[in-house]
């Protein structure tokens, strides 16, 4: 039984994950992109989540835990460089 | 006797000292002394050597090469030694008296005894390696001589004609000792000669004897490459009577010589030696008569008589080799002499130059008297040396002749060139010495020159006369054991006699004197014919070309090659790559497909590779350079998501973080940069390039199947998966290989990522700060 829902659960955010990087490529502006990318990878956590209980294993908690931090910051990067111009300001003296 | 070869490259050390610190003595009085010495010591081994005594030493060199410095001393090297030395201290006499004390003698002396170093090594070397060696270092020290004025153009471009000429004919040796070598095992010249039926058989039998020719013919100045010899002249006069009469030009006549046992069996030895020869015999006297400067005169000529002791040696006979040794013998001595003769007439009155010159007689009857000894003998007139050896040719050649069809050839181009050896000698004495003096067109007024100048040309003088008197002096000490070395048949000194009655080579002197008086005479009605001998016939224009050519062409093709275009080394290396692999792949039928071990497919699977492959399908479309960026770091986390699926969380991590930070650097450098600028290929670039890469990437996916199908171990994991725990105390086996099965490879990592963060580090702020734009 739970075979079968994690399947369904990945078919569905593969094609989730299709949609997102057609936005991805697509996207009018740059801010439709880099939030495509954001959710492209919430999408890709759900599917190392769901790939570990297919495969029985724990080992993949830390990429799950890494995808999420680095998407965080990525997107925080690129709202930044968006808004400033930089990522990382120089320190005036 | 090793000492004897080294003496002259050991005193060279004192050279400069003496040079610096004696400021009172010319240092060519102490550089006088080892020539000197040498000869004597040389001179007391005669009477052994003319005994048929063989003084062989041995002194290792590389004996695991099998390169010894052997020294063999026989007639024929003893002949050879004695004129290096003879010669040797007469020129070195002169010079004293020659060059100035303002010149760079120091200098001159070292390069002097280098050469003699290195001529003695020639003669005397039993191993091949070791001939080579000294071979190429007169090479070496010629150059240095002819430049010795390397202020002046002519100096600087006559060396490096003659540094180009002899080192390619000496490579061209080099290589056929090394067939020698391979034929026989040995580089001992007289092992080789020992076994000569064994090289008489082999294969590498004929292409070793013409390399080794073509080395002795550019060394001895033969047709075509006597082009450096004249203009070697360049040279100080003492240089151009040692090295371009006496000694270096005689390195290749004595190769010849040496090798004649071995090599004089064959068909092709008598047209190619004789033939050469010849050629060289008449061609080079011919353009002697076109000459207006002395040494240049002089310098034809010696490219002439060298040719006839070739043709001599190429006829092989024992008349003919005593005839070669003998004429030989006498070249050294009146080229010396006339070298020097026309060192003096320069030295006195300024000038070279044979139309300027004239009825010098009066004014310098000691040197006139040099010169006429000295060029009568050059042109065979009795009572002087030159005719007896001449005779003695034509004896051989008429001799040789009735062996041949069409044989009557052979004395009449021997006669012919002949005959313009006797006019250029003729032109030679009587243009100099007779006729009008021009002294308005002399720097200074002419007059006999310091004793000391005169005393070399004059022992040289009386070595002619005395062996035009009394040949037979040298005859038995000299000859016999010369010519018995080179033919190695036990000789009986011959006879040499002024007169053997009314026979073809009297007549053929005869005819010479005649005709070549006629020639003189009227010289004048022909000399027109050479101003419309073609340019192409005298070679130089040939040399210039070449050099010319080879210079274009190697430009044009580093042009071609090298156009500074990445794109285009890119599609050379990768065409190389397909090509060679691909058809290393198809010509080794090394290709294979089996399915046999291929796991099963997942849906999951052929979903991440279509996005991969949509994803990289997109990238070269793009224009925006921040577009490119994104879609590669898609491809980037599809590949995390393959590491997942092929369950390797360690990977995956290191994935994730190392796409993100190149992601975060590219769009940190990429902001910088314009809009990726429009593609300004044409089409059929664009195609060219599609069908690199598809070629390349179907090459590469090939190899990839071959290699999964092809699996020849059992891979070692297995071992891994067993012992990580127990050998390495951790259940991680990724994290157990990469620091304790193969730290070493971790180790080199971390330093590979130290170095690009220093790199980086540098880059940035070692920045010059005036060429910002770089």
């Amino acid at each position: 039984m739970i075979e079968i829902i994690v399947n369904v659960g990945l078919v569905i955010l593969a094609i989730s994950i299709l949609n997102c990087l057609y936005r991805v490529l697509r996207g009018p502006t740059r801010a439709d992109k880099v939030i495509a990318l954001d959710s492209l990878g919430v999408n890709l956590i759900g599917v190392i989540a769901l790939l570990s209980m297919k495969f029985h294993t724990e080992a993949f908690a830390d990429v799950i835990l890494l995808f999420s931090i680095l998407s965080f910051i990525g997107t925080v990067a690129a709202s930044k460089y968006f808004e400033k111009g930089v990522i990382i300001e120089r320190v005036r003296d | 006797m090793q000492l004897l070869v080294l003496a002259p490259l050991l005193f060279t050390l004192f050279v400069p000292l003496l040079y610096r610190r004696v400021k009172a003595i010319h240092v060519g009085w102490f550089v006088l002394l080892v020539p000197v010495l040498l000869f004597v010591s040389f001179l007391r081994l005669l009477p052994q050597v003319a005994n048929g005594e063989r003084v062989l030493q041995d002194l290792s060199w590389i004996p695991s090469l099998g390169v010894n410095f052997t020294t063999y001393l026989d007639g024929l090297s003893i002949l050879f030694a004695l004129i290096i030395t003879g010669i040797g201290s007469l020129v070195v006499l002169y010079s004293i008296y020659y060059l100035n004390r303002s010149e760079q003698l120091g200098h001159f002396y070292i390069y002097l005894l280098l050469f003699m170093t290195a001529m003695l090594g020639v003669v005397l070397s039993d191993n091949m390696i070791v001939l080579y060696t000294f071979w190429e270092l007169t090479s070496l020290s010629s150059f240095l001589l002819i430049g010795f004025w390397y202020q002046r153009d002519k100096s600087r471009f006559g060396a490096q004609k003659s540094l180009l000429l002899t080192v390619f004919g000496g490579l061209a040796m080099l290589a056929g000792i090394v067939l020698l070598y391979t034929i026989t095992g040995t580089f001992s010249i007289r092992e080789i000669l020992g076994q000569k039926d064994m090289v008489a058989e082999s294969a590498l039998f004929l292409p070793s004897m013409l390399l080794i020719l073509l080395g002795a013919f550019s060394k001895s100045a033969q047709f075509p490459f006597h082009i450096w010899l004249p203009d070697a002249m360049e040279a100080p006069t003492p240089v151009s009577a040692y090295l371009h009469s006496a000694t270096m030009v005689k390195a290749g006549i004595y190769l010849i010589a040496r090798f004649l046992p071995l090599y004089a069996v064959h068909d092709w030895w008598f047209p190619i030696v004789s033939g050469i020869g010849l050629l060289t015999l008449i061609w080079g006297s011919f353009l002697a008569v076109k000459q207006t400067d002395l040494k240049g005169i002089l310098a034809y000529s010696t490219v002439s008589q060298l040719g006839l002791i070739i043709i001599l040696l190429g006829f092989s006979t024992p008349l003919a080799v005593t005839a070669a040794v003998f004429h030989l013998f006498n070249h050294a001595a009146f080229k010396g002499s006339l070298f020097m003769m026309a060192g003096i007439v320069d030295h006195e009155t300024g000038t070279r130059d044979i139309r300027r010159l004239g009825g010098l007689f009066s004014f310098m009857p000691i040197t006139a008297t040099v010169g006429f000894i000295a060029t009568f003998a050059m042109a065979g007139i009795p009572p002087f040396n030159g005719f007896l050896s001449k005779e003695m040719f034509f004896a051989a050649s008429v001799e040789y002749a009735g062996t041949l069809n069409w044989g009557f050839l052979l004395p009449a181009l021997a006669v012919l060139g002949s005959i313009f050896t006797f006019v250029y000698s003729m032109m030679l004495f009587f243009k100099v010495f007779r006729g009008e003096l021009q002294l308005e067109q002399l720097e200074q007024k002419p007059h006999d020159p310091p004793k000391g100048m005169l005393i070399s040309p004059l022992i040289l003088v009386v070595i002619i006369l005395t062996i035009g008197l009394f040949p037979n002096l040298i005859s038995a000490p000299i000859l016999a054991p010369a010519v018995e070395a080179i033919t190695l048949i036990p000789q009986e000194p011959v006879e040499i006699e002024h007169f053997h009655g009314f026979n073809w080579p009297l007549a053929m002197t005869l005819i010479v004197i005649a005709v070549g008086t006629l020639i003189y005479l009227s010289y004048r009605k022909w000399l027109h014919i050479y101003n419309h001998l073609p340019e192409f016939l005298t070679w130089n224009g040939w040399y210039d070309r070449s050099l010319r050519g080879l210079d274009r062409i190697t430009t044009s093709l580093t042009r071609i090659q090298m156009t500074g275009s990445l794109r285009n080394y890119l599609a050379i290396i990768f065409i190389f790559i397909f090509v060679l692999s691909g058809g290393l792949l198809l010509t080794t039928d090394s290709f294979a497909f089996s399915t046999s071990d291929l796991a099963p497919v997942g849906w999951y699977e052929v979903l991440l590779a279509l996005g991969v492959i949509a994803a990289a399908i997109t990238v070269p479309f793009l224009t925006s350079r921040i577009a490119m960026v994104l879609t590669t770091g898609a491809i980037g986390y599809i590949v995390v998501l393959f590491f997942v699926d092929f369950r390797a969380p360690d990977l995956a991590l290191t994935q994730l973080v190392v796409e993100t930070i190149s992601m975060v650097l590219f769009l940190l450098a990429f902001v910088h940069l314009p809009r990726v600028p429009k593609e300004k290929g044409s089409k059929s670039l664009k195609l060219r390039n599609l069908l690199i890469s598809s070629s390349v990437g179907l090459l590469v996916m090939l190899i990839a199947i071959s290699a999964h199908s092809t699996r020849l171990f059992t891979p070692i994991s297995e071992y891994f998966i067993k012992h990580s725990y127990d050998l390495a105390g951790g259940h991680n086996i990724v994290n157990v290989i990469l620091v304790d099965f193969r730290g070493f490879d971790t180790m080199l990592e971390i330093l590979v990522l130290s170095i690009a963060g220093l790199g980086i580090y540098s880059m940035i702020k070692l920045r010059n700060r005036k060429e910002d734009d770089v």
